[in-house]
């Protein structure tokens, strides 16, 4: 198989350029494409990524494979490869800084303009601030979002406006808060998300939800903050 | 960077709204339109003269003018926010912008004065 990988290194290359490397795929059973990038950095160290836990929790592995957003770490080469050729990239719409390592900055900067933690002014109670069965439900599918990037990157109302449009992984955990019974600043939440680009920059193309590693819809969470200021503001 | 103050209504939700209210009119207005049209298959000129100067039709005509307008601007602000940036253009981008924005205006303008001009 042939592995095609962005390569970047600041301090010796004037621009990118795509290095192919050949790779022997193992006989009855199949790889991620972190153990092929695993492998192949043995043959050459320069090769740079990022990675951690290798089972799809820490995120830190989102990369472009074959055209596609997706974690390395859960990724199964007989899923993507095709014509025995794996093309691997940085994941698109934040700067490189190195091969396959991008800067995740304004990623980081639109999370935090979402003030993802919960907000409380009431007393907290002797324990815990306890929720019915039914108002946790609300938050599956909204919780588990790992802050890969992989959605993120992958829309280009993103990559067009990255400053001010917030993005689909912010938007979903934005949304996480404001349907999370405990949470009392809905009305701060939903004040700052009403702009021309911070929510309703999103066409609903939906490459987000069509990307997400965990199966996640941020696409539907967006549907739901339209909603809620719609209440809000009429 | 893109900034609001070439945005309708500077107000993500009034324009979405409005983008949404205004595509229900255009609908509207189309509908009325052809189901006149089906309803009246050997139609003359004269009839048909008689139906668009009728009062009804011609604020209903007016009414999709308007319509038509907004959601125009809002459109191609959206359009030219999303493309004509310094992402693609670099420190030209606001430039190429603000020429298509003023284009769009006049365009619109125009469309506007000649619109009522024929309806009234």
């Amino acid at each position: 198989m042939q592995v095609s990988i962005y390569r970047y290194i600041p301090e010796t290359d004037s621009q990118p350029r795509m290095q192919d490397y050949e790779f022997e795929r193992p006989a009855g059973r199949d790889l991620m494409v972190l153990d092929v990038l695993e492998q192949l950095k043995i043959k050459d160290p320069s090769i740079t990524y990022r990675r951690s836990c290798r089972e799809g929790v820490c995120g830190s592995d989102g990369m472009n494979i074959n055209g596609r957003n997706g974690l390395a770490c859960k990724t199964p080469l007989g899923a993507v490869v095709k014509n025995n050729r794996l093309v691997l990239r940085p994941l698109p719409g934040l700067p490189v800084i190195r091969d396959l390592v991008v800067d995740m900055t304004q990623f980081y900067k639109q999370f935090e303009r979402v003030d993802p933690f919960l907000i409380n002014d009431e007393p907290p109670p002797e324990k815990e601030r306890l929720q019915s069965i039914e108002e946790r439900e609300k938050l599956e599918g909204l919780y588990e979002c790992i802050l890969c990037a992989c959605c993120t990157t992958s829309c280009p109302s993103f990559w067009w406006n990255p400053e001010k449009f917030l993005g689909p992984a912010a938007l979903l955990h934005s949304y996480r808060f404001l349907a999370d019974s405990r949470d009392t600043a809905k009305e701060e939440r939903l004040s700052q998300l009403d702009d021309p680009f911070s929510v309703f920059r999103c066409r609903t193309i939906m490459n987000c939800a069509n990307v997400c590693p965990k199966d996640l819809n941020p696409t539907r969470a967006i549907g739901k903050i339209r909603t809620l200021l719609v209440k809000h503001g009429t | 960077m893109v900034v609001n103050v070439s945005n309708f209504s500077r107000n993500g939700l009034s324009d979405f709204l409005l983008q949404r209210l205004t595509a229900v009119v255009i609908a509207a207005y189309v509908l009325c339109v052809l189901g006149f049209l089906w309803l009246n298959p050997g139609l003359t000129f004269v009839e048909w003269i008689s139906y668009m100067e009728s009062i009804y039709m011609r604020i209903f005509s007016t009414l999709t003018l308007f319509s038509i307008t907004a959601h125009a601007w809002i459109g191609m602000w959206t359009v030219s926010t999303d493309y004509l940036n310094e992402h693609h253009f670099r420190s030209f981008g606001h430039v190429f912008r603000w020429f298509f924005q003023l284009f769009v205006t006049v365009a619109i303008v125009i469309y506007v004065l000649l619109g009522l001009w024929v309806i009234w």
